[in-house]
């Protein structure tokens, strides 16, 4: 009984907080509601907690902004007068912060960043406000916002809650978000006693993948320990099996493309790292033991591109590209020049002098830049998932990588097709001789080559970034990666290469789950092994005149 | 004059002579502290910060005027990051250098590869970090934490105030991982875990496609049970591991993270935002406010020249065990490995969180247990303290075979000694 009236209260206070009824509301207590914020200054985080619950039992208008504003981490306290901010943005780390009162939820100005002090929080505290500030989503005018409040709300179902959701549903516009919260409403009518609402229950949750509605169904088909099944209705009982099986069936689907997925991102790295390797290896025929730094040299780059761009994280990646593309370029030239032509059709010093240049390149970062890693910032276009649905959701880091790795192939791929350097570079590989006496000026086409394979590499580097440490060993531990997709794919094939590496990803991704990281990495060795001994050319080995020579 | 005053006065002259040749003998040569941490390879990420922390503790001492009125002076050597050489240098240090007492290490494997080198030569070895447990040698003095010293209470912290349930144990594929998981295993299942709550994973160093590993974590994790994830995972492979976990709205409000190696220096190096809330269990962090952490805060930014530099868990260590040392040579009034081994147990400093530093007959030191939760800021929010110290305990208690084992370098002299077949059995208990 009291807590019906609980349940009434609560929904009385919300309807006061946001809905145009906003007479029922107890009269909000200016005084109460400033001090209550005062004390949050130097509360400890238990306190921290009670002073919460106290705003929202004060149901000020200014409540839910302050939250919001607490669980986001852009509650402030000005340093000179102690008054309590809610800060607009913080994004970039700017020298001043915008400034909006929390008692009229107006503009208020704008201070220096180091003239206030945040209000911190903890992950008991964030829970605790992450359901509140749910509760206020429900209203929201964004559809998203709403679904993601449904979705709160729903992990922490208590009467209160379902009374909310039971409120919602009959306003509901939006189908999606109505969906969720019938889901939500059949999650808490399981635990009823009327056998024909459960049945129906459970019908509504067959059609949701959800982890949580599974955990829920599959307790329901459970044996306690003395033998009997906890769920004493036969009838619900095997409705519950059969929505199990359907379930399980979906998320088994689910997971098998969340693991081509997890290949083709593996995959796709592995032909970004490669690429520009199928370029200098497999074309020049160089190999090139420095790769990898000139990577590390693109990851840098972005770093340093960042750190000049502080305001706009999210642009910087993508002035970042051609600026690694250059960099890695112009030192791939270099090394060319100085190092390589030297070298050529000697692959036993070629190889000694790359290495000796990779550490020379790896210490030579580490002088400048020190031994510690670089922080790279991910943009926020750039973090988080799109969720497809409850069981199948795609990083969108991953999914850029992936979309980026095609982009630049495809570049590539013209660039070597399309254009007279392309040309040129295809003559050299196949003729040097021939080429030469045709007019072209070989010396200038390895430059550029090997150019365009240590840009591609960069270019690569920038991608790094975004996936792992920026620091002087970033390129050792690719080097082998990029080798074996160049060797797997068939030497100087590019296609083989984008091919090559897609499979290994996906190789590497399908035997994970079963074997562990570590065996399933020498596994992929292994095989790989053998399939060289079978077909030393690689899976598109190159024919005709060309092949004899190389 | 008679001829007795003349011989007394010559003997007096030559006595005279006598002790002044030998006091410039003594104060001519200085002290020779050996620094043996990695300064290039992979592990000059966190090994060059300790290298400079020693540096400077002997810079102050010797502005103090140095230790049993001869200066000190570091011979620094360079590991790089490879375990064999570790063992040649410490060879080089020893042997040719004759240094008093060295300063080094950080992995494991790298403490297994100068063991026996210290052991043959009667060296003395300060060292730092967290480890596996399961050691303890006549030659080296372990200031870093011991599984019942981290592991455990944090652990204990989860399972208490969090409420944790079902626990992933997250390592990186190698002996302090592996040896810490197996502890921690034993003892959840003592707690009455059971074994399908548990579930134990390892990949490889600088590994850095998580997305498999961290979907297999949501999946353990959504089964209705509050889970934690333990973190062993060492060095390069934490950054793509919280981007992953940060990718897949992973937070810590739902299945938060307790990291045994990730310290302030470990956080500088990346983007912080999905951290936080994560958990880290250590004996020190910078952000605990007492006077003599902030003087040495304050001294090692002036030292290394830097404002923004870290200070860390290891580094305390550090701080502790030089101290340690020089007031065992104090007591001892020489260098003399032997000598300064004696006077080491029972000695007390103070430790950089306000509390104080003893040292055990096991060559383990009493400390603190913090676990703090990661700032937005790269720091950490201290939550929860053990009350006072813990005794690090070098054979664990949850092991069937090392429960038996005690260290005792005082009365027993002997680094694994069975209390129930009462033998000692060398130092290396397998």
């Amino acid at each position: 009984m009291t807590k019906h009236l609980r349940a009434g209260l609560w929904l009385l206070l919300l309807l006061g907080l946001w809905g145009p009824s906003s007479i029922l509301a107890q009269s909000p207590n200016d005084a109460d509601f400033l001090a209550a914020l005062g004390e949050l200054r130097e509360a400890s985080f238990a306190d921290k907690e009670a002073i919460v619950e106290r705003l929202i039992q004060n149901g000020h208008p200014g409540v839910h902004s302050v939250l919001t504003a607490f669980l986001s981490d852009r509650l402030y306290f000005r340093n000179d007068d102690q008054k309590v901010f809610i800060v607009k943005s913080t994004e970039g780390e700017p020298a001043a912060l915008d400034l909006v009162d929390p008692q009229t939820v107006k503009d208020a100005g704008s201070a220096p960043a180091d003239s206030l002090t945040k209000i911190g929080t903890n992950n008991r505290l964030r829970r605790v406000l992450r359901t509140t500030v749910a509760r206020f989503g429900l209203s929201s005018p964004d559809t998203a916002v709403r679904l993601d409040a449904v979705r709160d709300i729903i992990r922490s179902l208590d009467e209160a809650n379902v009374a909310l959701l039971n409120e919602r549903i009959g306003v509901e516009t939006n189908a999606s978000v109505k969906r969720e919260i019938s889901m939500g409403l059949a999650l808490a009518a399981l635990d009823g006693s009327d056998p024909k609402v459960r049945l129906d229950a459970v019908a509504t949750l067959s059609q949701s993948v959800s982890q949580d509605v599974r955990n829920k169904l599959a307790s329901l088909t459970e044996k306690s320990p003395d033998g009997n099944f906890v769920e004493a209705d036969e009838q619900v009982r095997q409705a519950a099996v059969k929505a199990l099986t359907t379930i399980d069936t979906w998320r088994t689907l689910y997971s098998y493309i969340e693991t081509l997925f997890f290949g083709l991102s593996l995959g796709s790295v592995l032909v970004l790292v490669a690429i520009g390797l199928a370029i200098t290896f497999g074309v020049m025929g160089v190999i090139n033991m420095a790769h990898g730094e000139l990577m590390m040299l693109g990851a840098y780059t972005t770093y340093v591109v960042q750190t000049a761009m502080p305001q706009h994280i999210g642009i910087s990646i993508l002035v970042a590209i051609p600026a690694a593309f250059v960099v890695a370029a112009v030192a791939g030239i270099v090394i060319e020049r100085t190092i390589i032509r030297f070298l050529y059709g000697r692959p036993l010093e070629t190889l000694l002098a790359t290495f000796g240049l990779s550490l020379i390149l790896q210490q030579l970062v580490r002088s400048i830049f020190s031994a510690l890693n670089r922080s790279v910032e991910t943009p926020a276009w750039m973090s988080g998932t799109l969720q497809l649905n409850e069981a199948l959701s795609i990083t969108y880091n991953r999914l850029y990588i992936v979309i980026f790795t095609l982009l630049v192939f495809a570049v590539i791929v013209a660039v070597m097709k399309r254009t007279r350097l392309g040309l040129n570079i295809r003559a050299v590989s196949q003729n040097r001789s021939m080429a030469r006496a045709m007019g072209i000026r070989t010396e200038w086409v390895d430059a550029m080559t090997f150019g365009l394979g240590a840009g591609i590499a960069g270019v690569a580097g920038v991608a790094l970034s975004q996936l792992t440490n920026v620091g002087p060993n970033l390129g050792q531990s690719y080097i082998i990666d990029s080798f074996m997709v160049v060797v797997f794919g068939g030497v100087g094939n590019l296609w083989g290469a984008l091919v090559g590496g897609m499979s290994l990803g996906i190789v590497n991704k399908l035997l994970e789950p079963y074997s562990g990281a570590v065996l399933a990495k020498i596994f992929v060795l292994v095989a790989l092994i053998l399939f060289i001994q079978r077909r030393p050319r690689g899976l598109f080995p190159q024919t005709g005149r060309s092949a004899e020579n190389g | 004059m008679t001829r007795r005053q003349i011989c007394a006065a010559g003997l007096l002259l030559v006595l005279t002579l006598a002790v002044t040749k030998v006091i410039t003998a003594q104060t001519a040569g200085t002290i020779k502290v050996g620094v043996l941490h990695s300064l290039s390879g992979t592990m000059a990420i966190s090994e060059t910060t300790l290298k400079d922390t020693i540096l400077m503790m002997i810079a102050e001492q010797n502005k103090k005027g140095g230790l049993l009125g001869r200066k000190l002076e570091a011979v620094v050597v360079d590991p790089a990051s490879n375990w064999p050489l570790f063992a040649e240098k410490a060879q080089q240090l020893l042997e040719r250098d004759k240094v008093a007492v060295v300063f080094g290490c950080w992995t494991s494997v790298s403490r297994k590869s100068v063991l026996p080198v210290f052991e043959k030569n009667n060296g003395l070895l300060f060292y730092p970090v967290q480890y596996e447990g399961e050691e303890s040698s006549k030659n080296v003095i372990y200031t870093g934490a011991a599984p019942n010293q981290q592991a455990i209470p944090a652990v204990d912290y989860l399972m208490k105030e969090v409420g944790v349930k079902r626990w992933v144990l997250e390592g990186t594929d190698y002996v302090y991982p592996r040896t810490t998981n197996k502890i921690l295993e034993a003892y959840l299942q003592a707690k009455g875990v059971k074994s399908e709550d548990i579930s134990i994973n390892y990949t490889p160093f600088g590994f850095s496609d998580w997305q498999t590993r961290v979907a297999a974590i949501k999946r353990f994790g959504s089964a209705g049970k509050k889970t934690a994830v333990v973190s062993t995972i060492n060095g390069d492979a934490n950054v793509p591991f919280y981007k992953e976990l940060g990718n897949q709205k992973i937070s810590a409000e739902d299945i938060p993270v307790v990291a045994f190696s990730v310290g302030e220096e470990e956080l500088s190096g990346l983007d912080t935002k999905p951290l936080v809330g994560h958990l880290a269990a250590w004996n020190y962090f910078q952000s605990i406010s007492s006077p003599v952490n902030k003087t040495f805060i304050d001294q090692w930014k002036t030292y290394i020249k830097n404002p923004k530099r870290t200070t860390n868990d290891p580094m305390e260590a550090h701080y502790v065990g030089f101290n340690l040392w020089v007031k065992a040579v104090q007591k001892a009034g020489t260098t003399d490995v032997e000598k300064v081994l004696a006077a080491l147990p029972g000695l007390e400093t103070p430790n950089l969180t306000g509390g104080i530093a003893k040292m055990l007959p096991n060559h383990h030191i009493t400390k603190p247990v913090y676990i703090g939760e990661v700032r937005a800021d790269g720091q950490f929010d201290v939550v929860w303290k053990t009350t006072g110290t813990v005794p690090g305990d070098a054979w664990s208690d949850f092991l069937p075979g090392s429960k038996d084992i005690d260290a005792d370098w005082v009365t027993l002299k002997c680094g694994n000694y069975n209390k129930v077949s009462k033998k000692c059995s060398g130092q290396n208990y397998k």
